[in-house]
């Protein structure tokens, strides 16, 4: 292909110029790093734009063409170089891949990222590292950018480490606060813990196809006949074949970052970051990685079905547990935070059912169609709970109520998220989890059941959100609020963005095969959907349209039920029992006391020795020259006496 | 004066080795234990004339390295007042007990 | 007992007391003229062991120099009329019998020994003798020795005026 794709490598170079700059120095220039992080991410929006519309639009290829391996749209590296070459067959390249996913997760991400700064720099206006907040903006979009233009899994590796990196330190941005540094701590760790797995998995595949990049690896092993993929399904390590291990282990990867659910904890607490932030976590930088691994090494997956099973149950129960947890939350970040997780899930039961090709690859297209679209109206949502909290002081949700007057348009903004969540015909979210039902129900009965069952729980607890915000009671503390332009432009995009994106023939451009496909989606499983997402919705109105006690009844029945899941599952305290009862005490506290007590012990003696020797000749120095030289004269003597007579 | 047997030269210098030795242990004024150095240098001389005299009178190598000693004394002497001096300006003594910053 | 005898008696009688009072004295400027006295008497017995140019080295440098320099150096540091603090009984006994000791050993074994002369030819050691083989080159020359004790003087009295020079300021 010709070289207009050059300015896409800017796509990349602008957020880490705008991470560098205001980072060395913002301290002097804090207004100008905002405006300059902005504007530089508007730049990279618009070239991202224009990147998918050279791509899919003006270059995409004549009706009827195809690639050599099948695909309709071309394969393209560029910018590629070496960056450390092990021998013949193996280097570490670096490079910017462009294929439909990548250049659909840059329009997401750029999109998101874009009205995450804009917002910011009327949300975060005032604070005190104001310079360093741009900056690390800049460095998780630039992570994130990295990750999805990557074309090898080792330089996925390095950005998602960077990504990694960069929600630690938003997440821990108010490092005053104690409890924001205990949730980047575990942020940081539970997806390091699990990027142990991912490590792991990436070494097995890249030993057993023999390459680390994404096109070799899925060229070699996506084809049965591949003596590569004989080699890895014909090795096996507890039964399980070694194909299966990598991809499993990989998947863990992913699930840590996508915070699925045995992994999810780490998703509640990283709330403590700026709203902001947590939108962009949430709509396009971090949490959807893992969906994108799984959909960027989908040919591979697609051969091991013991590894897809895993995704797609893994991804039905957190969808499940998720939208339970969420109806007992009063904190309007975190029923976002589980109603993310929720939605995550979607996704990857939705990936993990999918066929290869055709027909059967619609599970492939709707999930991305869902993290596109889920992308526009959770950014939304919480930008929308940002402008509420700013306005209230608080996150709970008992301390608001009756906004509706006072915040009308983030109310409507609100609304509208709420019903694309909820699968609201006409709406972005609609479309989308159309798609992933219909993929479901022609896959896997269970897994649909229990997506049906999730639509419904999500449309409850978002709109129970949303009346307890904005109706119920009467406006409590007579909140006037003033909203900066900055703000309320952002929310208006991502608005139209969130009734809009559903329209998008999204089937044509991205698919599993890279062939177009047709939905065609039934009217009896839309309607199913949608009675229950009605359901959802009515029940919500009922319960909390009005300031009521019934809510509070119904928890007290429920009893223990209801504790249980409000307490999480008690998945926190599962793991604390782990890591304290066993981890600590049967491992941990021995090599401690070994360390303690024998090695350091060995090394104090030495010490000990040492000092008591020297403390004991230190006065033989003792710096009288008189001394030296009677000890001179009387070793002379008897060396000269030894000499003389025992020698002799 | 060859009748004065050999040992009894050597019985001085041994002496004046010995006193000066003694100095060197007793005295600490540093310009006193110089002279006590001087002393034993001389002892040192006087042997090796002694020798050069009653054992090898036909070879004169006693001769030159008394000669290149006593140069080499001069030298150290000069080297030694130098140190002294500047020790006496810096800490306004020449007691070699007082002056004991390098120790330990 | 000849007369050469009871001179080389006299002398080493001198040597030896002055070299004792040298270190014995309390009072250092009398330590210093006692060791004036020494070196003369070193350098008159180095006239009767009939090396007369040594003797004249001996007063040139020793008596001379080294001497001279001696009491510049306590006129400098302001020692001259000190009275040197009394030895302490333990530190005197101590060096007395290391240096007993050491004196017996030595002595002992200079007796024990045959210290048999070479026989060889008696030879006049004249200065011009002293001179030619100090500055030759040949078999028994002493050119390099020279040499290298004129570079080590010549440091040495460099460095001795480096380190006695006073420095300005950074005292």
């Amino acid at each position: 292909m010709s070289n207009i794709y050059d300015y896409t490598c800017f796509i990349l170079l602008l957020p880490l110029l705008t991470f560098l700059l205001p980072g060395l120095f913002g301290k002097k220039f804090p207004r100008i790093s905002g405006i300059l992080g902005t504007t530089s991410m508007l730049i990279v929006t618009v070239l991202a734009y224009l990147t998918a519309y050279h791509y899919f639009i003006t270059d995409a290829p004549a009706e009827g063409y195809y690639w050599p391996y099948g695909s309709r749209w071309p394969y393209l590296v560029l910018a590629k170089f070496t960056w450390l070459r092990f021998n013949a067959a193996l280097s570490l390249d670096m490079g910017i891949a462009l294929d439909p996913l990548s250049v659909m997760m840059l329009v997401v991400v750029s999109t998101v990222s874009l009205m995450v700064h804009l917002y910011s720099t009327g949300y975060m206006k005032g604070e005190e590292r104001y310079s360093t907040y741009f900056s690390f903006l800049s460095l998780f979009t630039f992570s994130m950018l990295g990750l999805v233009v990557a074309s090898n899994i080792f330089q996925i590796y390095i950005f998602w480490e960077l990504v990694g990196v960069s929600s630690f330190l938003l997440i821990g941005f108010y490092f005053d606060k104690p409890s924001a540094v205990a949730a980047a701590k575990k942020a940081f760790i539970v997806t390091r813990f699990a990027d142990l797995g991912f490590l792991c998995g990436i070494l097995i595949l890249s030993f057993y196809s023999g390459s680390l990049d994404f096109r070799v690896i899925i060229e070699r092993m996506s084809s049965s006949s591949s003596a590569f993929y004989s080699f890895a399904a014909g090795a096996s390590f507890l039964g399980v074949s070694a194909l299966t291990w990598a991809l499993v282990l990989i998947f863990a990867g992913g699930a840590g970052k996508s915070a699925m659910f045995p992994l999810h904890i780490w998703l509640p607490d990283a709330m403590e970051g700026p709203t902001p932030v947590s939108a962009l976590i949430h709509a396009a930088t971090m949490v959807v990685a893992g969906v994108f691994l799984v959909a960027r090494l989908f040919p591979v997956f697609c051969m091991s079905h013991a590894a897809m099973d895993v995704v797609a149950y893994t991804g039905a129960a957190s969808a499940l547990i998720a939208a339970l947890i969420a109806c007992t939350q009063t904190d309007i970040k975190r029923v976002l935070a589980y109603s993310t997780m929720s939605q995550i899930g979607y996704m990857m039961f939705s990936l993990g059912i999918s066929g290869y090709g055709g027909e059967k690859g619609l599970g492939y297209s709707a999930a991305l169609f869902h993290l596109f679209t889920h992308a526009m109206f959770k950014a939304l949502l919480f930008l929308c709970a940002g402008a509420v909290i700013h306005a209230v002081h608080s996150n709970e949700i008992k301390d608001m109520g009756g906004l509706k007057k006072p915040m009308p348009f983030t109310s409507i903004a609100f609304f509208f998220a709420c019903l694309a969540i909820s699968g609201i015909p006409s709406l972005s979210g609609f479309y989308s989890k159309e798609e992933i039902l219909t993929a479901a129900f022609h896959r896997n009965k269970i897994i649909f059941c229990t997506g049906l069952l999730t639509a419904g729980i999500t449309s409850f607890y978002m709109f129970r959100l949303y009346f307890s915000i904005f109706w119920n009671n009467k406006n409590k503390s007579g909140i006037k609020t003033h909203m900066a332009a900055s703000i309320t432009i952002p929310l208006f995009i991502l608005t139209v963005a969130t009734i809009e994106a559903g329209h998008i023939p999204f089937g044509k451009y991205v698919s599993s095969d890279g062939l177009p496909l047709h939905s065609d989606t039934d009217i009896r499983l839309s309607a199913a959907a949608i009675i229950i997402s009605g359901i959802g919705i009515l029940t919500a109105a009922f319960l909390y349209l009005k300031e009521r006690t019934l809510p509070g009844r119904i928890s007290a029945k429920a009893g223990i039920v209801y504790r249980f899941i409000a307490g999480k599952l008690y998945i926190d305290e599962l793991y604390l029992l782990i890591t304290k009862k066993v981890v600590f005490n049967l491992i941990s506290a021995p090599a401690a006391w070994v360390d303690r007590n024998i090695v350091d012990g060995g090394m104090n003696l030495l010490g000990a020795a040492a000092e008591n020797v020297s403390e004991t000749i230190r006065p033989v120095q003792s710096g009288k020259i008189r001394n030296y030289a009677l000890w001179f004269l009387a070793g002379t003597i008897l060396i000269s006496l030894f000499l003389i007579y025992v020698i002799r | 004066m060859n009748e004065i047997p050999l040992h009894l030269v050597l019985f001085v210098s041994t002496t004046l080795f010995f006193t000066g030795a003694y100095g060197f242990l007793t005295r600490r004024n540093m310009i006193t234990m110089l002279m006590a150095i001087e002393l034993m240098l001389n002892s040192v001389n006087i042997n090796f004339l002694a020798f050069n005299k009653y054992l090898f009178p036909g070879k004169a190598e006693g001769v030159f390295f008394t000669i290149f000693i006593i140069t080499i004394a001069a030298a150290e002497a000069s080297v030694a007042i130098a140190i002294i001096i500047n020790l006496y300006r810096k800490f306004r003594t020449i007691d070699a007990e007082n002056t004991d910053s390098l120790k330990f | 007992m000849s007369l050469s005898a009871a001179v080389f008696c006299f002398i080493s009688l001198m040597i030896i007391v002055f070299g004792i009072l040298t270190v014995r004295t309390s009072r250092i400027f009398r330590a210093a003229i006692y060791l004036l006295f020494t070196l003369i008497n070193v350098a008159a017995l180095y006239f009767c062991l009939g090396y007369e140019f040594i003797a004249a080295v001996q007063v040139v440098v020793y008596v001379g120099g080294i001497v001279v320099l001696i009491l510049f150096s306590l006129f400098l540091t302001e020692q001259s009329g000190t009275r040197l603090p009394e030895i302490p009984y333990r530190q005197a006994l101590v060096s007395y019998i290391a240096c007993i000791a050491g004196f017996g050993i030595i002595y002992t074994i200079i007796l024990a020994s045959d210290l048999l002369p070479s026989g060889q030819e008696a030879k006049i050691l004249t200065m011009k003798t002293i001179g030619s083989k100090m500055l030759s080159y040949g078999e028994g020359g002493y050119i390099l020795p020279f040499e290298a004790v004129s570079i080590l003087l010549l440091a040495a009295l460099t460095g001795s005026i480096s380190i006695a020079f006073k420095t300005k300021k950074n005292e």
